[in-house]
């Protein structure tokens, strides 16, 4: 935990014993305190439900990506069939129609890469400008960024295909990337967030011993600023890693088609005449393809929670 | 999912031979059109090499492309692999009305080929010499692709109806197949009697079994000249048709599964499914889909609606086309031409197609094919011979596309509700009916 948390420790108790629990907990030093909250049925049974409802299809991902075309269709889907053939699925997915599916994944990580990279960068520049820079006109972008959280993306998602046909970018990477270069949300989080992490005492301090800006944002905000740009790095690569309205309807050569396209358009020749049906590839590429963003979930953990929590208790 | 069985399971539009009407006048939107392109044109371009993109989801173009290439190194096939159904149909629409973008080549359904070839949207290939290839065709998926002297494409495959059931579950219960309709419910009931979980069919409403169901009984709800539509839903093969399904219906014999999903895989596979009447082409998709019940399945021919009688009809199909935007229309044509009247027709047979050339369905080769899958049946007799069976005086729409998208909306109420089929299907052709005069055709009801 960071630093404005514990300035902040009075209303920790309060949120996490209940209402008017302070005075029993005075007379009881070995009731639950702040560190060991009381148990609460209602609540365990809440948290589990949304546990099972969240764990249950990756189980069942987990146990059907282990079984073969036959066995998928003959044995029940929460458990394990006859047949253990999840090395043989996992090499068919690399090697099937001439090892497509490498391609998408590369395909996945240049756009994460360029895209939620640069989205990051971008919201990173804009969020430190916003923050701690006064210029006119900031009230009108603050006003517009605000507004632009709250329109989906999908809903942009066509006038964007007709502005890029017009420019002869259709059905190339740039279709996806350049879009995914845009997020208000980030911009908006890394905004927030400088402003609480970054004193502007420190940047007077640093101009007073002669700094450049530049130099001044690489090596002292920066820093500073870590861990909210690993929040918003992992938002922006969520949301690159699983987007499929974009893509679906930027593309057309398979060849530019990233994981999300290109898992529909293997189960959708199980709906075509002649068509090979490969429900066990369909499985274990889903598998896979969530794999990496588990990795990268768990990898960047405590940056992701210190920095969601950032900006919400202090002031 | 059921959107794309329609357009899947529809059958071949064998379009009235009649004209379409000035409008549809073919040869004036092409470039090459009126002059006749000569072979050696054509292999001068094949000499001088170039890029042909195919939208085509059909998979064993696949190696028919790469063969191609390695035949003519100059040329690269740029196959764009497309799904099926409305998505390959909205995208087909968009590119030629933004004028950019269109395939040199594309896949269109038999049902689709007039709709396009009436707004201008496919070239001629008469003027490249496709329309002497008619004879080496089957007279439906010709039909369907060919108006007085134009051709706008060339049948890629065909799906005579058959009837395939799991001979294991038949067995088990000691019922007979059913070689006419009245015994297809008989078994249905019996079937399910036996064993409550076993259907004889899955049913929830489908515009391309429908009306290849309607074809088999004669009715002839479509009539068009042009611009002048005919639809009628009431004539007397369409109550043969209702009548017996209703029964299926109302007793609940047919299992509510969509086609082409994986219920419907799982139920091919455990016998909850027993049969399963469509196109010829099914065996490449029992072969992958349904691996787990190699053996216990058999094809049989469609179910006659008076014993002894001999009357099919055809379920899905369709041709390669150059759409008129399209460039390097010699090679296009070129490619075309080897996928689907050359060499690639056997590559592509050998790969599970089923063909739309005579010469492939009469070869001695391939009707002894014995299909393993079958436990060893010469499955292909009996498509060959519902292919001959086929009455060619069947027509689609000219917007088949949309009438096929309403038909849940219509006649899939029969499927959940009390309203009963014939109902649904005059509700069908009323909004059928309405839709077309929007469009400007003239419409009799």
């Amino acid at each position: 935990m960071s630093s404005p948390l514990t300035t902040a420790s009075p209303s920790v108790p309060a949120k996490t014993s209940g209402p008017g629990r302070n005075t029993p907990r005075l007379r009881k030093p070995g009731k639950p305190s702040a560190g060991k909250p009381r148990r609460s049925v209602l609540l365990t049974v809440l948290t589990s439900l949304i546990v099972i409802y969240t764990v249950v299809p990756l189980i069942w991902l987990a146990i059907n990506a282990t079984k073969t075309q036959t066995g998928l269709a003959d044995s029940s889907g929460m458990w394990f069939a006859d047949d253990f053939a999840l090395w043989d699925n996992i090499r068919d997915t690399f090697t099937y129609d001439d090892g497509v599916f490498t391609r998408w994944l590369l395909n996945t990580l240049m756009y994460v890469v360029l895209g939620a990279g640069g989205a990051t960068f971008l919201a990173v520049l804009g969020g430190y400008a916003l923050a701690k820079f006064d210029f006119p006109g900031k009230r009108g972008i603050f006003a517009t960024v605000i507004g632009a959280v709250a329109v989906p993306g999908t809903a942009l998602a066509v006038p964007t295909f007709l502005m890029f046909s017009k420019m002869g970018l259709t059905d190339t990477p740039w279709a996806v990337i350049i879009p995914s270069l845009v997020s208000p949300f980030g911009l908006y989080l890394m905004w927030v967030f400088a402003t609480e992490a970054i004193p502007t005492e420190l940047l007077e301090a640093a101009r007073i011993d002669g700094a450049g800006e530049a130099r001044i944002f690489f090596t002292v905000a920066l820093p500073l600023l870590a861990p909210g740009i690993v929040t918003v790095l992992l938002f922006t690569t969520v949301a690159t890693w699983n987007n499929y309205f974009l893509p679906l309807i930027m593309l057309k050569d398979s060849d530019w088609y990233p994981l999300t396209l290109g898992l529909s358009v293997w189960n959708s020749q199980a709906e075509t005449i002649g068509g090979d049906v490969i429900f066990n590839l369909v499985i274990t590429g889903s598998l896979l393809t969530i794999l990496p963003l588990i990795a990268a979930f768990l990898l960047l953990q405590k940056y992701w929670q210190s920095g969601l929590a950032a900006g919400s208790v202090k002031e | 999912m059921r959107r794309k069985t329609s357009r899947l399971l529809r059958g071949i539009a064998l379009l009235s031979t009649l004209a379409l009407g000035a409008t549809a006048c073919g040869g004036s939107d092409d470039d090459s059109a009126g002059k006749a392109v000569s072979a050696s044109d054509i292999q001068a371009a094949l000499k001088k090499g170039g890029t042909v993109t195919v939208w085509s989801w059909e998979p064993t173009l696949k190696t028919v492309a790469a063969d191609f290439q390695k035949k003519y190194p100059k040329v690269k096939i740029n196959l764009v692999s497309e799904r099926s159904g409305d998505k390959h149909y909205t995208a087909l629409s968009n590119a030629i009305s933004a004028e950019k973008g269109v395939p040199d080549v594309a896949q269109v359904e038999y049902f689709a080929v007039s709709q396009y070839a009436l707004t201008k949207g496919l070239s001629d290939l008469a003027p490249f010499g496709a329309d002497k290839l008619a004879s080496k065709y089957t007279p439906g998926p010709w039909n369907a692709v060919s108006e007085d002297k134009a051709v706008y494409g060339l049948p890629m495959d065909s799906g005579p109806m058959a009837m395939f059931y799991n001979k294991k579950v038949f067995d088990k219960y000691k019922i007979a197949v059913p070689t006419t309709w009245d015994e297809y419910v008989d078994a249905a009931r019996a079937l399910h009697k036996a064993d409550p979980k076993v259907y004889i069919a899955n049913d929830a409403g489908d515009a391309g079994f429908t009306t290849s169901m309607l074809w088999q009984a004669g009715s002839r709800p479509y009539q068009v000249d042009g611009t002048n539509v005919k639809i009628d839903f009431a004539d007397a093969g369409a109550k043969k048709y209702t009548d017996t399904w209703q029964k299926l219906i109302d007793e609940k014999l047919v299992s509510p599964i969509n086609g082409w999903t994986d219920d419907w895989y799982k139920g091919l596979g455990d016998g909850t499914i027993a049969t399963l009447t469509s196109g010829a082409w099914m065996p490449a998709n029992f072969a992958t889909g349904v691996p787990n019940a190699a053996g216990d399945w058999r094809a049989a021919p469609m179910p006659a609606w008076t014993k002894g009688e001999k009357a099919s009809a055809e379920n899905g199909g369709s041709s390669l086309t150059l759409p008129s935007l399209g460039k390097n229309k010699e090679l296009a044509y070129a490619f075309v031409e080897y996928a689907n009247s050359g060499d690639g027709v056997q590559t592509r047979v050998k790969q599970g197609a089923f063909p739309a050339t005579t010469a492939e369905l009469q070869s001695s080769e391939f009707q002894s094919t014995k299909f393993e899958y079958f436990g060893g049946q010469e499955a292909n007799k009996i498509f060959a011979d519902s292919a001959a069976n086929v009455a060619d005086d069947w027509s689609y729409l000219p917007f088949q596309q949309y009438a096929n998208s309403i038909f849940n909306d219509t006649v899939g109420k029969a499927y959940v509700s009390g309203t009963k089929l014939s109902d649904g299907l005059k509700s069908w052709q009323d909004a059928s009916v309405k839709y077309g005069e929007e469009q400007g055709f003239t419409v009799e009801k």
